[in-house]
């Protein structure tokens, strides 16, 4: 298979320079609205500033991937003298702690880098540069894409088998 | 749908547990705006003129400005509106943090307290779930600390919790309420939430607040971010403008170290001294050291990429978050010149939650008196012989008001003296309307100070001053580069008063600005200082800040894009002199009259009581006051206050007398005079060393 060389975004995330005013929730969620910009409400962004101020942490967090269930969550960490719950340091949606879900539809929120914008905008408007873009290229297998009938054939297979859904297309083409 | 605003209010009774969430009329919104200019209408309309501070039909109200919780940078003003203990009028402090966005967000623009609570209460607020909660055991608690274990309490690390400490729930005059790192101090709104018995108020909000034009507000939010990005590495020259004042954002006092101009200009004590050579090299390098350790981290209020406060770790003391001239005050008051002695006592002062500006006053005031004996020695048993001992031991003494001393000095300066019957202004010397102000004692009296001083509802210079430099620049030169990139002005005549304004000579104070432009620069920054406290914004944004991020050609853009009004600065002008005027009404309403609006007696070394009497006249005119600084029929009626004229009238406040009717004196007498001799207060004294910072 050919390689191709793909672009990777990454957020830098300098929490030493945060001050935890929470612009980067404010224009993530009005952001992502609909219409786009029509509303804000930090409790819908995809990222989220955890502070404990008398304890100096300002910790931005973006939203990964959904967890279905709570995780054992006991480590503790202690950096440059400040406690941080393993908690803290995790990106899932968890139903556990109620971050990175959608507060009408319970439905779990992703960062999804504001793709196809030029920058994130939470990158864009954070005027104290804690947040900073960094693209780099990596050279991948060009992958070859499924349609739209492919996804649907390959939950199908996955549920019940590919023995199974081949035999079974075969019996509806003979009653044909 | 409601753009903006939440358009709902929460109305809870304190005495019943009776909470309801009330529709607001969109109506009001274009008549007042929100925050400052809504609470006016409020108090207004539901309040008795004779309702005191302690009865139970004060409301207290808990604001969330027109703009808090838009993306709007630095819309994040937490306005808590009573009436005073201090005053008797109505007060308004205000404080960043994050508690008000988190109030839109939970579907409100305001809280809104009647009647007292039978037990110490907190109220929680999550969406549209209201309790009451006991608070018993919390009783006592610091204000800081009480908002870390209501958030454990309620398993919720996101509620943003405004809180009083022990000097609210003994309702010390001074008490302020803590935010996060903010505190809404002046007037002692601290001293009502405890009388009403509510500890604390947590909020958590997860709704939405829309837009009417979202693009359009992104956009304009876009210029402005690239004017503070500009301002921010480009500050003002510092040549003729203190350092504090030359960013944008509240002035930058936990930044700089530089401290010259404060502890040279300001006075020590009880007001009373200005140390003129105070400042030298190795006091700065002590002071550097001392506070570059202590600043753990620069830190911001919701939504602001500004940093203006900061978390605070010197030496053993616990952490705790400061901001502003709070750095200096109280070693100010106890005259010590360690600078870690302020950084120290200001843990226990934010702890009790006390007001960093007339505490120490009241704590100096306190040495005072005890030194000319009128404090006994019974009343003084048990405090420790150094200042820095007295000052902890007199703080916690007014904190619990035990014993004489905490008691009466819990009442401030002008109520522990009236308390003692000495004569008003022998102590309490630096008070406006019977609250203490900022230790500034000057030279030459200046004109558009004389009139903030006077007639500003917030009884606190800060809240009128600071889009005008405070002393002209001297060189010319200097001045026309400061014009050349000044947009915020109304118009170019700001620039010619400024450019002719002059150190020394004809134009220069007392008699330049003349009576007309104080009168039009005066008033133009209280205007804007009204629509940052009606839209909610930080007037180190707006209008507390030379050539800042707000100003009169841009507010109606956010307004309009956020809101779907359509105000041009006509509009905005009359909105805000609406509430500006029935705030005026209001306090007209309580007893304010032209004898209150005096500055403190020895506020200025040089005065000139017949020009200063007919300067005043002409500003009351040009607001379109009668002379007993009363707003005219004609004026109310301009600003669709018709019915609140009719009820001035009714009560006989308003009346029709040819003798409060300006009328001009061109020729009034420019010499100076003394005020004190005219009052027959010949006891009242001026130190030796109380000097102009002119004539130095």
């Amino acid at each position: 298979m050919a390689k191709i060389k793909n672009k990777i975004r990454t957020i830098k995330i300098n929490a030493d320079l945060c001050n935890g005013c929470r612009t980067c929730e404010v224009v993530c969620s009005a952001g992502h609205a609909t219409p786009r910009f029509s509303s804000n409400n930090p409790a819908r962004a995809r990222i989220h500033v955890i502070t404990h101020r008398l304890e100096n942490i300002f910790l931005p967090v973006f939203a990964g991937e959904n967890t279905p269930a709570q995780c054992l969550g006991r480590e503790k960490y202690v950096i440059d003298g400040k406690e941080y719950s393993e908690c803290s340091f995790c990106k899932a949606s968890c139903s556990a702690r109620g971050r990175f879900i959608e507060p009408d539809s319970g439905l779990p929120l992703r960062c999804d880098m504001c793709e196809g914008e030029e920058q994130p905008l939470c990158v864009e408007w954070c005027l104290n540069k804690v947040l900073t873009l960094e693209e780099r290229e990596e050279e991948v297998e060009e992958e070859v894409k499924l349609g739209e009938m492919e996804f649907g054939l390959q939950s199908l297979v996955e549920k019940h088998g590919l023995e199974k859904l081949v035999d079974t297309i075969a019996r509806m083409s003979q009653k044909r | 749908m409601r753009y903006a605003e939440a358009g709902y209010n929460l109305e809870i009774d304190l005495a019943t547990g009776n909470i309801e969430k009330v529709e607001t009329d969109p109506k009001l919104m274009e008549l007042h705006l929100g925050g400052l200019g809504t609470d006016v209408k409020i108090h207004y309309d539901r309040v008795p003129p004779e309702t005191q501070a302690f009865d139970p039909e004060n409301l207290l109200i808990f604001s969330a400005g027109l703009l808090c919780g838009t993306p709007t940078f630095s819309a994040n003003r937490m306005l808590v509106s009573t009436i005073s203990p201090q005053t008797g009028l109505l007060c308004y402090p205000m404080a960043g943090g994050f508690w008000a966005s988190e109030l839109k967000y939970a579907g409100y623009d305001k809280v809104i307290m009647r009647n007292k609570s039978p037990k110490l209460v907190y109220i929680y607020i999550n969406n549209d779930k209201v309790e009451i909660r006991d608070a018993a055991h919390l009783k006592g608690k610091g204000a800081l600390e009480v908002q870390d274990l209501i958030r454990e309490e309620l398993n919720e690390p996101d509620a943003q919790v405004s809180a009083i400490g022990l000097a609210g729930e003994n309702r010390c005059f001074g008490a302020s309420i803590e935010q996060s790192k903010s505190s809404a101090s002046r007037g002692g709104a601290g001293a009502v939430m405890g009388d009403k018995n509510v500890k604390a108020i947590a909020v958590r909000g997860t709704k939405d607040i829309y837009l009417a034009d979202g693009p359009e507000f992104m956009k304009q939010l876009k210029i402005l971010a690239d004017w503070i990005d500009h301002r921010n590495h480009n500050p003002l020259p510092n040549k003729n403008i203190m350092t504090i004042h030359t960013g944008v954002g509240s002035p930058q006092a936990m930044k700089i170290v530089d401290e010259k101009w404060h502890t040279q200009g300001f006075a020590w004590g009880n007001s009373r001294r200005r140390r003129k050579t105070f400042w030298n090299d190795e006091l700065e390098k002590q002071w550097t050291e001392i506070q570059t350790k202590a600043l753990r981290r620069f830190i911001s209020c919701f939504n602001c990429p500004q940093q203006c406060g900061a978390l605070i770790t010197h030496e053993d003391t616990p952490r705790y978050m400061a901001k502003c001239f709070s750095k200096l005050s109280y070693m100010f008051a106890a005259e010590i010149d360690e600078q870690g002695f302020n950084w120290e006592i200001l843990e226990p002062a934010f702890q009790y939650g006390f007001d960093s500006f007339s505490t120490p006053q009241v704590l100096a005031m306190g040495v005072e008196l005890r030194k000319d004996g009128i404090f006994t020695d019974e009343d003084w048993e048990g405090c420790p012989t150094d200042i820095a001992g007295t000052f902890f031991w007199l703080l916690d003494k007014m904190a619990r008001r035990e014993g004489r001393v905490g008691d009466l000095l819990a009442d401030g300066c002008y109520g522990a003296c009236r308390r003692l019957g000495l004569p008003e202004g022998k102590y309490d010397h630096n008070n406006i309307k019977k609250h203490e102000q900022m230790c500034v004692k000057l030279g030459m009296m200046d004109p558009l100070y004389y009139l903030m001083y006077a007639t500003n509802e917030k009884v606190s210079i800060t809240q009128m001053e600071g889009n005008w430099p405070q002393e002209p620049f001297r060189e010319m030169a200097d001045r026309e580069e400061f014009v050349k990139d000044w947009p915020h002005l109304p118009d170019d005549r700001f620039k010619k008063w400024f450019l002719d304004w002059e150190p020394r000579g004809e134009f220069a104070n007392p008699f330049y600005p003349t009576k007309e432009i104080s009168a039009e620069l005066v008033d133009w920054m209280e205007m804007l200082h009204n629509i940052d406290d009606a839209l909610g914004i930080c007037c180190g944004m707006g209008s507390f800040c030379l050539k800042p991020a707000y100003h009169i050609h841009n507010y109606t853009k956010f307004i309009n894009a956020a809101t779907g009004l359509n105000l041009d600065e006509d509009g905005l002008r009359k909105a805000v002199n609406r509430s500006r005027n029935l705030h005026r009404a209001l306090q007209n309403r309580r007893g304010l009259r032209r004898k209150d609006e005096v500055p403190p007696k020895d506020h200025w070394k040089h005065r000139f009581p017949e020009y200063e009497y007919e300067l005043l006249s002409y500003y009351y005119n040009f607001k379109g006051w009668n002379m007993d600084a009363i707003p005219t029929r004609k004026r109310l009626e301009e600003l669709d206050l018709g019915y609140v004229a009719d009820d001035l009238e009714r009560r006989g406040i308003l009346k029709d007398d040819p003798d409060l009717v300006y009328v001009p004196n061109d020729n009034v007498s420019r010499e100076e005079g003394s005020i004190y001799l005219q009052d027959g207060q010949s006891d009242f004294y001026i130190p030796d060393d109380h000097v102009s910072r002119k004539e130095g």
